[in-house]
C-alpha cells in the first residue's frame, strides 16, 4: 500500500515536472493563466455582436471549459511525453501497479486544470466586471474540481489513444474544440441542433458549466445536485474507459513491439 | 532585386509545401477554423440581430490565417534552431529577412486552406450563400491579407532571434488579436481606446478589404492601409533582424535552444 501511494504522489509529481510541457513560467502564464482570459472577452464580445447573452453567461462557459486545455492536453503530455523523452518502455517495463502509475499522473493534472478554470473567473472579473455572490465561490469552486475532473477523465482516454496515434495534441485539440461547441459554453444547448444536443448530455463539461452558472447566479450547490452526479458519473466512466484502453494498448503494443513507433 | 526576388519565391514555395504535408498545420489551418466558423454560424443563427453567416464566414477565414501565423510564425525561428541551421542561415551572404520572410508569409499563406474550407464548410453545412460582390477585388484582397499576417508575423519572430520562449507569447496573441481587428466582433463595439492599436495592425484592414470585396462596401482605402502597414512591417521587420542577430551572435547564443 506504502508503495502503491508512493507511486501515486510522487511518481505523478515528478512526472508532472518531467513531462508537462507548459511548466516553465514563460509558457505557463500565457498559455494557461491569460488564455482563458482572452477567450472569455472574445466569446463575451462575439455574444455582444450576436446579441445572445450577457457576459456573465460566456465568463462562466468559457472560465469552466478552460479546465479542458489543461487536463486534455496534459493527460496527453503525461502519456505521450513518455514516448517523446523514450522512457515509455522504460516506465511500461516496471512491475509498478498501473492504477498507482497513471491515476498519479492525473492527480496534479486535474489540480492544474481547476487552477487554470479559476483564472478565467478573475479574469472575466477585473475586464468584463463579472460578479457573483462571495457565498457562492466555494461551491463554484468544487464545480470547478468537478469539471477538472471529468475533462481529466476525458484527458486519460485522449492519452490512451495517443499510445496508438501519433499525434496526441491534434487529438487534444479536436476533443477541446468539440467540447467547445457542444457543451452549451458558446451556444445554448437549446439553440443547437438535437443531435448535437444529445451528444453534449454524454461530455464532460456540460453538466459542470450548466451547474456553474445556476451557482453564480446564487442558486445553492443542493438545487444543483442532478448535474453534479452526472459530471461526477461522467469522469469517473471516462477515466475507466482510459484506463481500460490504456492497459489494451499497452498489452498490444507489448506484443507488437510498437510501444515507442505509434 | 531579381535575386532577393527568387531567393523569396523560392523559399515561399519550399516551406509552404513543407507545411502543407504537416498534419499540425493542416489542422491548425484547414480543420480549426471551422470550429470558429461553426461557432459564429450557430451563435449568429439562434439571434435575429446579428450580421450575416457570410460575415462570420470571412471572419472565420481570416482568423485561421491569423490562427497558423500565432500558432508557428513564432516558433519559425526556433524551428531553425531545433535543426541545427540557424547559424548556417545568418552565416549565409542571403539577408535574414529575406530567409524568414517567405517562412512566415509561407505560414501565413496555408491559411489559404482555412479560407477555402470554412466557405466550403459554411455553404454546404449552414447554407451560407457565397454571392461576391466585387469578384476582382476580392482574389487581391485575399493575398494582401495573407501577406500582411504574414509580415506582422515576420516582426514577432524577428524577436525570438535572442528571446527564446518569446514564440510561446506570439500564441497567447490569437484571441487578442481575433478580438480587436474586427474579424467577428465590430470594432464600434469595443472600447475607445482599442481603436488606435487595431488601426496599426494590418490585418484589421486585410480583414476589411477582404470583408468589403465580398459583402460591398470601400475597398481601395483598407486595402492601400493594408499595404502601407504591410511594407512598415517588412522595414521594422528589417531592423529588429538586424539588431536581434548582432545581439545574439555578441552573446553566442543564437544555437542556444
Amino acid at each position: 500500500m506504502r508503495t502503491w501511494l508512493r507511486i501515486f504522489f510522487v511518481g505523478g509529481a515528478i512526472s508532472f515536472r518531467a513531462l508537462f510541457s507548459w511548466i516553465r513560467p514563460s509558457i505557463y502564464i500565457p498559455t494557461l493563466l491569460i488564455g482563458p482570459t482572452t477567450q472569455i472577452v472574445f466569446f463575451a464580445y462575439l455574444g455582444r455582436t450576436a446579441h445572445l447573452k450577457s457576459d456573465s453567461w460566456f465568463v462562466v462557459g468559457n472560465a469552466v471549459q478552460s479546465a479542458s486545455l489543461a487536463a486534455l492536453f496534459g493527460m496527453g503530455f503525461a502519456i505521450d511525453g513518455e514516448r517523446w523523452t523514450q522512457t515509455l518502455s522504460a516506465v511500461l517495463a516496471t512491475p509498478a501497479n498501473r492504477a498507482a502509475l497513471f491515476l498519479g499522473r492525473a492527480l496534479p493534472v486535474l489540480a492544474n486544470a481547476a487552477v487554470t478554470a479559476s483564472t478565467g473567473f478573475v479574469g472575466g472579473a477585473l475586464l468584463l466586471g463579472f460578479r457573483m455572490p462571495w457565498a457562492s465561490v466555494p461551491a463554484l469552486a468544487l464545480l470547478l474540481v468537478l469539471a477538472s475532473f471529468a475533462c481529466t477523465g476525458l484527458g486519460m482516454l485522449v492519452g490512451a489513444v495517443g499510445l496508438r496515434l501519433r499525434d496526441v495534441p491534434i487529438l487534444a485539440n479536436l476533443t477541446m474544440a468539440v467540447l467547445l461547441i457542444f457543451c452549451g459554453v458558446n451556444v445554448p444547448l437549446d439553440k443547437l441542433p438535437r443531435w448535437m444536443h444529445m451528444a453534449a448530455e454524454g461530455l464532460p463539461v456540460t453538466h459542470a458549466v450548466a451547474a456553474s452558472r445556476e451557482v453564480a447566479s446564487g442558486a445553492s450547490l443542493a438545487s444543483v445536485r442532478t448535474p453534479i452526479l452526472v459530471e461526477v458519473a461522467l469522469g469517473c466512466a471516462y477515466l475507466l474507459v482510459g484506463f481500460a484502453l490504456l492497459r489494451l494498448f499497452e498489452e498490444q503494443g507489448r506484443r507488437h513491439g510498437t510501444l515507442d513507433r505509434a | 532585386m531579381t535575386r532577393s526576388a527568387r531567393v523569396f519565391w523560392t523559399g515561399f514555395v519550399l516551406h509552404f509545401k513543407n507545411l502543407s504535408a504537416s498534419p499540425f498545420m493542416m489542422v491548425t489551418a484547414a480543420i480549426w477554423p471551422l470550429v470558429y466558423a461553426t461557432l459564429a454560424f450557430l451563435m449568429f443563427r439562434a439571434t435575429h440581430q446579428a450580421p450575416s453567416l457570410l460575415y462570420a464566414a470571412l471572419g472565420a477565414a481570416v482568423m485561421g490565417i491569423w490562427s497558423t501565423t500565432a500558432t508557428s510564425a513564432g516558433g519559425a525561428i526556433q524551428q531553425q534552431r531545433w535543426w541545427g541551421i540557424l547559424e548556417i542561415l545568418v552565416a549565409s551572404p542571403t539577408r535574414l529577412i529575406l530567409v524568414l520572410a517567405p517562412i512566415t508569409t509561407a505560414i501565413a499563406g496555408i491559411g489559404i486552406y482555412s479560407i477555402v474550407s470554412t466557405l466550403l464548410w459554411g455553404r454546404l453545412l449552414f447554407g451560407v450563400p457565397l454571392h461576391v460582390e466585387h469578384p476582382l477585388l476580392f482574389v487581391v484582397s485575399i493575398p494582401a491579407a495573407v501577406v500582411s499576417i504574414g509580415l506582422l508575423g515576420l516582426v514577432l519572430a524577428s524577436t525570438f532571434v535572442v528571446y527564446r520562449s518569446a514564440s510561446n507569447l506570439s500564441q497567447a496573441l490569437e484571441y487578442p488579436v481575433w478580438t480587436i481587428t474586427g474579424m467577428l466582433i465590430p470594432l464600434s463595439l469595443l472600447p475607445g481606446w482599442v481603436d488606435p492599436i487595431a488601426w496599426a495592425l494590418a490585418p484589421t484592414w486585410g480583414m476589411r478589404a477582404v470583408r468589403h470585396a465580398a459583402i460591398g462596401g470601400d475597398v481601395g482605402v483598407p486595402l492601400l492601409v493594408c499595404a502601407g502597414l504591410s511594407l512598415a512591417y517588412a522595414g521594422l521587420a528589417a531592423v529588429l533582424l538586424h539588431y536581434f542577430e548582432h545581439l545574439a551572435r555578441d552573446r553566442a547564443s543564437l544555437s542556444l535552444t
